[in-house]
């Protein structure tokens, strides 16, 4: 797929013509529809594998609904299941516009669960739990950051393939975690389970006021639309995206490309730290195996469904949550394996990619066109 | 919709079950349906695995069957936040009473954390973790001691095998599966005490190239008897089976995979134990909050032995279950060394399957060829 760096700059509204507007808009609903278009599309697709098993598609879209949008209660599970992903997706998105396919957030997930949990130990009951927690959310940053940003690192000074490396660096990490959770860090009261001490709930990162989610969610949000205006709006985020247009440009600019790199892995890994910090203070109390439960995985996922693009993360992770939620409602009332969902996520997945493929082909999305053929 | 508590939501189930338009046909909590009951099960991995998941899917099959019972099940859910969304879900949108997490993963902070949001419905976690006073009193544990399944397993082995050299392959160096290797060795050394076992541990619950890949190295090393305690046996069963090493098996039965080289298995009977769950809840009795049990008490089977097995190996495996089932019999007496040469058990020590002392192993019993770190 083409990784696109959307060099040209964005028509100015003009009120003056109103077929600017209109060109405008044109060139705005061109994504909107073809990512919907995209997902109408996989869901048709997966309609005929439901009625191959001798399911009733309109049934399981409904399930679909109720599971993952159709209460309060659902909608709040969707959103608990997405937190995780906004930051996970920024992981692979942030590099991405770069050039970049980093697909091994998970191991800066693990890791930067391991960092926080390590770094709060010593500070329990000396520190207020404000302090600690923000101690714990840059541990695991630092962790995060150095652990992609070595893959950032390696691809500039050593060539080595950054998806490669990031992925063998994953199942490094999960490796050492293993290692210190059943070794220098472990609990000795967790026999069965190796985990960290845990925390004392008074330290743990609670829920939103009014929400029964995490604020792992609010900081998901708020990273997307930090990393958004980095891309969008800074002169760092516009020498990246060059950078990922043309790497040969970028360098006969004087662009420091190698920075450029090496920075933005560095960034993207900071997220998915942060993400395990979360995971960490907010849902398991203590490091342990469950960390690497593929969130960083999923996140590839989300990264190119949302086209890289750091603020359609956000209702993409939604979107998936929801998936994930209403998953367990199709296993319970219908009677499918959990590979069901897996099946609708590969087949969206699928038929998005191949979509990227029909941008510029559409003549009411391209202004120029009209003007050519009037 | 406005906001509605969870609570207020459980409050209103016949209201909110219109609102959201749910099937009729679901059982719900309630006052007017005593014996009706909705129970949830979810596991860690997928409920057909030949092993851990397949063990509680088949006890959920058995109690499926009791009047007024629905069973609602979910597999390979992890356990994060997850598992606590899918108990939620099960509570809220199926009116579940009474729910099994079966991972020993989910019982802190996932299951603690929903018992206390739901007081009124009831959980019984797979683990044997809950403690008294500490853990709220909707909770409760259910565990099976496997251990004298896998000294039955052992004896077996100890007949069937001609290098004198059995393995075993481990998911982690954590207590229950030492007790695991150390039972196995100590059942075949019953049989001859020449035997070792040769132990590799593959650092994870389910990971089934390096399950396949110990499994080769452990018949590469002359080993002919092999056991496993991981999630599923299936990758070890089919590879040992396919280079003609003889299988014991574990958590479920495999001899399907390989009926020819199948001699045993410890398996899980969770369909007794659940049943007897049901049957307390319907009868509105008290669940118990620690329930245990081993061969005798009905929690653990072994699989029927398969055509490998000799009839003098069929002779001792029979009188050694009849001894376990009197409740007299303990693994591990003194004097026992260690494989390091330290004393574990003093001479006239005998610890029966359900001492606390042997829930806190770190040891393998000298004869075992391995190392726990």
């Amino acid at each position: 797929m083409t990784i696109q760096a959307n060099l040209s700059s964005e028509p100015v509204l003009s009120t003056r013509n109103p077929s600017a507007v209109l060109e405008w808009l044109a060139r705005q609903a061109e994504p909107v529809v073809i990512s919907l278009g995209a997902i109408l599309a996989g869901l048709a697709l997966f309609s005929i594998f439901i009625v191959l098993v001798g399911k009733s598609p309109i049934d399981l879209f409904k399930l679909m609904y109720t599971g993952g949008f159709g209460s309060w209660f659902s909608i709040q599970n969707s959103l608990s299941r997405a937190a995780p992903l906004l930051l996970t997706g920024l992981c692979v998105a942030l590099p991405a516009r770069l050039g970049l396919v980093i697909i091994g957030g998970e191991g800066a997930v693990v890791l930067g669960g391991v960092a926080a949990a390590a770094a709060a130990l010593p500070l329990i009951g000396v520190l207020p739990p404000a302090i600690v927690l923000v101690i714990m959310a840059v541990a695991g940053m630092i962790m995060g950051g150095i652990w992609i940003g070595l893959a950032g690192l390696l691809r500039h000074y050593r060539g080595v393939n950054e998806t490669i490396s990031s992925l063998l660096l994953a199942y490094i990490a999960i490796a050492l975690m293993n290692h210190v959770i059943e070794g220098v860090l472990r609990d000795p009261a967790s026999l069965n389970k190796p985990s960290t001490t845990p925390l004392p709930a008074d330290y743990m990162l609670g829920n939103i006021p009014g929400m029964d989610v995490n604020w792992g969610l609010a900081i998901g949000v708020v990273a997307c639309i930090v990393s958004w205006i980095i891309i969008e709006t800074t002169s760092v985020g516009f020498a990246a995206r060059i950078a990922g247009g043309n790497v040969r440009a970028a360098q006969i600019q004087g662009l420091p490309v190698g920075q450029l790199i090496v920075g933005f892995t560095a960034l993207a890994g900071t997220f998915a730290g942060l993400a395990g910090m979360v995971e960490v203070a907010a849902v398991q109390g203590s490091a342990n195996a469950s960390l690497a439960a593929g969130y960083g995985y999923t996140g590839i996922l989300v990264a190119f469904l949302a086209r890289h693009n750091p603020l359609a993360i956000i209702p993409v992770a939604i979107l998936l949550g929801g998936i994930d939620a209403s998953g367990g409602l199709i296993q319970r009332r219908l009677g499918l394996p959990d590979a069901t969902v897996l099946v609708l996520q590969g087949t969206l997945f699928i038929v998005i990619l191949f979509c990227e493929t029909l941008y510029g082909r559409f003549k009411m999305f391209n202004p120029d066109l009209w003007k050519r053929s009037a | 919709m406005t906001p509605m508590t969870r609570r207020s939501f459980l409050q209103t189930t016949v209201a909110g079950t219109a609102a959201l338009g749910l099937s009729n046909s679901l059982f719900y909590r309630s006052a007017s349906a005593q014996t009706a009951l909705t129970v949830g099960f979810i596991y860690v991995g997928p409920k057909d695995d030949y092993g851990y998941n397949q063990a509680h899917a088949e006890g959920a099959a058995v109690i499926k069957a009791l009047p007024g019972v629905t069973i609602i099940e979910e597999e390979n859910v992890p356990e994060t936040v997850d598992v606590q969304k899918t108990m939620e879900s099960m509570i809220n949108l199926d009116g579940a009473g009474l729910i099994f997490p079966t991972s020993f993963g989910y019982f802190d902070p996932h299951m603690l954390a929903m018992a206390e949001k739901y007081p009124d419905v009831q959980f019984r976690h797979c683990g044997g973790l809950w403690q008294e006073g500490k853990n709220p009193a909707n909770t409760g544990s259910y565990f099976g001691y496997i251990g004298q399944g896998q000294y039955l397993n052992g004896i077996n082995a100890g007949y069937a095998t001609k290098s004198k050299k059995i393995g075993f392959v481990a998911a982690k160096p954590i207590p229950q599966v030492l007790q695991n290797i150390n039972s196995f060795l100590l059942g075949a050394r019953s049989v001859d005490p020449t035997i070792t076992c040769q132990v590799i541990f593959t650092g994870e619950w389910s990971l089934a190239v390096k399950e396949a890949e110990a499994t080769n190295a452990l018949i590469d090393q002359g080993a002919d008897v092999i056991t496993c305690h991981v999630d599923s046996p299936k990758v070890v069963v089919e590879t040992a089976a396919g280079r003609g090493a003889f299988i014991c098996g574990y958590h479920a039965n495999q001899s399907p995979l390989a009926p020819e080289k199948y001699l045993t298995g410890a398996e899980w009977a969770w369909g007794n134990v659940y049943t007897d769950f049901i049957k307390k809840a319907q009868a509105g009795e008290p669940l118990g909050n620690f329930v245990r049990g081993g061969l005798k008490d009905g929690f653990v089977k072994m699989s029927p032995l398969g055509p490998g097995v000799s009839e003098e190996a069929r002779k001792k495996f029979d009188a050694t279950l009849a001894e376990i089932k009197t409740g007299t019999f303990s693994v591990f007496k003194g004097p026992l060394k260690d494989n390091k040469g330290a004393d574990v058990v003093t001479a006239g020590q005998a610890f029966a399957e359900d001492a606390i002392e042997l829930e806190s192993m770190a040891y393998l019993v000298e004869g075992v060829v391995g190392s726990t770190s």
